[in-house]
């Protein structure tokens, strides 16, 4: 049958550097690149490729480029290529538009419309490699106040509570979305950087349970994987409601990623799809919700943390204050650009609002309730940066879930594949081959030294600010100015216009 | 230009106090020459001192003092105040005419007692009663400031250099067992008396040097807890922040401190399991209410005075001791120029309190904790 459909990427292959070594051939798991023997060149079927650039970055002779296929349709600012591409596809298959990773489309990026501030003169910046600065960060609940008997001794009992050396963890990716040594990675780094990753909703590998009290496991829709031994393993339990990338809709797991590890896991059958239903069928209501929280903390003894995480939805602070009052630890919100394996492309691209408006109109909704400081503000949903974290902490974040940028430092190229497992990077994917080329002794190191170098800006950001702990950041507002924004943007974030004083 | 509070206004300053821990009471006189030595540190658009001690034939009842723009307002306001207190006594803080201090408002004190019925009906008691009526009136009839409201004690305050600030409130005729004092050096002016400083509460007046960084941060904590920063300054949020920890959540002073100018999380980490579980607890459970930046502040209360840096010591504080009375101020010099030679004369550490509790008035019967 006629494909409607042009290729998206041109490969250009420059001859006189190509030494027709095949490693391309090899490497692309798409099968783009060949070997003709008989006229002794290697050829490439652009209608193949993702653009994933790993041929490009493995080719010895730096011989080949990528680049947007230049064939253009008539121009037409309403009918694009991209508009006319999906009906194509749609046309030819019927099915459902399915992608990966997050909402590229764009929409404004509230982070880069807001401005931090420094001190000048009547308040004196602190400089981090000189003075002590803070960045620790608890993760739990807390008690209305504390309370001493007459000998000034605490009576007050704390509920359990996780301590990050910083404000960042690792966030939910399943096992089977990533590939083993992908996890691998997540969890040596969380280890040694003395914070959490999360092990998505595909349970936990036999062999990570060694890192059990740096990660926590999620309880999903699917219960994929879930026992006692696995939930007590974790340090804290996160209950997923929803997810940023794809509002209203449950996991997905193509049947190709499932193989006899996965499968033993997520305890299913091999090969078969996992699709996590759209609701938790035990949660059909806020008092749902809460018996399920207190169902996790008696099986765990009421010594961890549960999370609830939900999507930024249109009404995220109503529903975010009766997660708190439900009893949750900590709530999760996970802003519409944020990552998936795999979610229908329409959904991602159209459902679900900007994480700094959610986080903003949440954390003054919990204020004006009174009850902001007795559960802790985890936001997701593209982080790309230190000053990104800066700003979600100043807007009332207590710390921040990264997982693309996770995934950025690990080699992925962000060619929103994901879904098909041929990971060219071996993250997102379960194919032997592909998983080896992730080394996770040099790719932990990775993460490390990003969240590392992540930690220093913010310390020296902090610094600037004159603030020595991270606590007096979050929720300081005056530390933001907005810049391109209307009335109505300043208002939900709760942030003045830049020029305007202090 | 906007009023003090309209919008927030970054200010340097001079603080002085001192206190006599036997309760002996004495003149206004010394804190005035004390304060005025650090004349270089105000520049004459705010200037102000709380006395503790001052009124004992009223000790029982609250003392409202207040600043109003015109007689309308002030009408208004006392018939609010009437619905809600018993009035003893009502009349014009006595002033003195100095030169330099222009532009007086109405400045009006009542003795005042909370009306029966209501505290008994309501389930709040007579100092949550009063903080609310106070921020009532602050908040809602413009033109009238409440800038005093405590028992048995007094907050006197305008524009003006300290000095003759205490010149004009004559406060050589008040005698008190402590005094605190502030010279101001705003970075603009509003000229608005209310913007002066101490800020008080109920019994607590604070005076402050420095800027602190972490102001939204405590702002939008202690707002959670029905206080309103109509000000906008460092000051009335700190004083909102003791309020909070000791009056309303009853923490010890000591454990206030440690909440607001917090131990360094290594510096923690070494204590003992116990004391780190608890010092832990207060770092999480009121993160919040750290307060970060330069500061030097002075807490006045009815037990006593508390004087504190931030915790890395970014602001000058000296205190001093002859006898039964102790001296803090940002400058030794302002110490020895009314005890020449102290007993003892020492700079704080980042962090650590200076308290003095008068005798028999403390938790724990000590004099200083340094
Ligand atoms: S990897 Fe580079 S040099 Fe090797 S065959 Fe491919 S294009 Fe040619
Ligand atoms: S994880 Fe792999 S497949 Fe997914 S976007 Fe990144 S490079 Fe592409």
């Amino acid at each position: 049958m006629l494909n409607f459909n042009m290729p998206r990427y041109e490969i250009i292959r420059n001859e006189k550097k190509c030494i027709n070594c095949k490693v391309c051939a090899k490497q692309c798991a798409n099968e783009v690149h060949s070997y003709d023997e008989a006229d002794n060149i290697m050829r490439a079927d652009e209608a193949l490729c993702v653009n994933c650039h790993r041929c490009v970055l493995l080719c010895p002779t730096k011989a080949l480029t990528v680049k947007k296929y230049p064939l253009e349709f008539k121009e037409n600012a309403n009918w694009t290529a991209e508009a006319m591409n999906e009906i194509y596809k749609q046309a030819e298959t019927g099915g459902v538009l399915l992608t990966s990773m997050g909402n590229p489309k764009p929409f404004p990026i509230y982070w880069d419309k807001m401005l931090l501030n420094a001190s000048q003169v009547t308040n004196p910046s602190i400089d981090p490699l000189r003075e002590p600065m803070e960045i620790k960060t608890f993760i739990g609940r807390n008690p209305d106040k504390l309370e001493f008997d007459g000998k000034g001794k605490l009576i007050t009992k704390m509920p359990p509570k996780l301590e990050l050396n910083a404000p960042i963890m690792f966030s939910a990716m399943s096992y089977g979305s990533i590939s083993k040594n992908a996890h691998e990675s997540l969890a040596r780094a969380a280890a040694e950087l003395g914070i959490y990753y999360n092990t998505g909703e595909g349970g936990l590998n036999k062999e990570f349970y060694k890192y059990g009290k740096n990660t926590i496991v999620q309880v999903a829709s699917g219960r994929f994987g879930i026992d006692k031994k696995y939930l007590n393993t974790g340090a804290a339990i996160e209950i997923k409601i929803g997810q940023g990338a794809k509002p209203g809709i449950g996991g997905h797991l193509p049947g190709a990623k499932v193989d006899e590890d996965v499968s033993a896991t997520r305890m299913i059958p091999e090969g078969s799809d996992a699709i996590s239903p759209a609701p938790h069928h035990d949660i059909y209501s806020i008092e749902d919700l809460r018996q399920l929280i207190y169902s996790l903390k008696e099986v765990t003894g009421y010594k961890k943390p549960v999370f609830v995480k939900i999507a930024a939805v249109h009404n995220a602070a109503a529903i975010a204050s009766g997660i708190a009052r439900a009893g949750a630890d900590a709530i999760v919100i996970d802003g519409f650009r944020g990552g998936t394996g795999a979610a229908p492309a329409r959904v991602r691209d159209n459902v679900g609002i900007p994480i700094e408006l959610a986080l903003a109109a949440i954390d003054q909704r919990l204020r004006e309730e009174g009850i902001r400081n007795s559960v802790s503000l985890i936001i997701a949903g593209s982080i790309r940066n230190s000053a990104d974290i800066v700003k979600a902490v100043a807007l009332g974040a207590d710390a921040v879930y990264i997982a693309s940028a996770a995934l950025i430092a690990m080699g992925c190229h962000m060619c929103h594949s994901c879904m098909g497992g041929k990971c060219n990077w071996g993250i997102a994917t379960q194919k032997a081959n592909l998983v080896k080329r992730l080394n996770p002794d040099i790719m932990y190191k990775r993460l490390v030294n990003l969240v590392s170098a992540w930690n220093h800006e913010i310390q020296e950001i902090l610094g600037g600010m004159g603030i020595n702990a991270i606590d007096s950041l979050r929720g300081n507002r005056f530390m933001l100015r907005g810049i391109g924004l209307n009335d109505k943007e300043l208002e939900i974030l709760g942030i003045k216009y830049a020029g305007e004083a202090i | 230009m906007l009023k003090e509070g309209d919008i927030r206004i970054p200010a340097g300053c001079a603080i002085s106090a001192i206190i006599d821990k036997t309760g002996k009471r004495f003149s206004g006189n010394d804190i005035i020459q004390s304060i005025a030595l650090m004349h270089e540190r105000s520049n004459g658009l705010g200037g102000g001192f709380a006395a503790y001690g001052i009124y004992p034939e009223y000790k029982d009842l609250f003392a409202l003092h207040i600043f109003y723009d015109n007689l309308a307002i002030k009408m208004k306001t006392e018939e609010y105040l009437s619905k809600h207190f018993e009035i003893a006594s009502a009349g014009n803080i006595p002033t003195r005419k100095v030169a330099s201090v222009k532009n007086k408002p109405l400045i009006w004190r009542y003795f005042v007692r909370p009306r029966i019925y209501i505290v008994q009906d309501g389930y709040l008691d007579e100092e949550e009663f009063t903080k609310r009526c106070v921020i009532r009136i602050n908040k809602e009839y413009k033109g009238a400031y409440v800038f005093s409201s405590g028992k048995n004690m007094g907050t006197f305050k305008g524009v003006g250099y300290p000095e003759d600030i205490g010149d004009f409130f004559m406060l050589d005729t008040y005698d008190a067992h402590l005094w605190t004092a502030h010279g101001r050096f705003p970075t603009n002016t509003p000229g608005w008396w209310g913007g002066a400083h101490p800020f008080t509460m109920l019994n607590w007046s604070i005076v402050h040097n420095g800027e602190i960084s972490s102001y939204d941060a405590n702002r939008r904590f202690v707002e959670m807890y029905g206080y309103k920063c109509t000000l906008q300054t460092d000051t009335e949020v700190i004083t909102y922040l003791f309020d909070l920890l000791i009056r309303k959540h009853g923490l010890p002073i000591e454990k206030a401190i440690t909440v607001l100018a917090a131990p360094l999380w290594d510096e923690i980490a070494r204590k003992s399991p116990e004391l780190k579980k608890e010092l832990t607890a207060l770092r999480t459970v009121y993160s919040s209410a750290l307060i970060n930046g330069p500061f030097s502040i002075i807490l006045g209360f009815d037990k006593g005075m508390v004087a504190l840096n931030d915790r890395i010591k970014l602001r000058s504080l000296v205190a001093a001791q002859k006898g039964s009375k102790t001296y803090v101020a940002s400058e030794e010099s302002s110490i020895r120029v009314i005890c020449p030679e102290p007993d003892k004369v020492w700079s704080p550490k980042g962090g650590e309190p200076v308290i003095v509790y008068l005798d028999g008035k403390g938790a724990k019967k000590r004099e200083e904790l340094c």
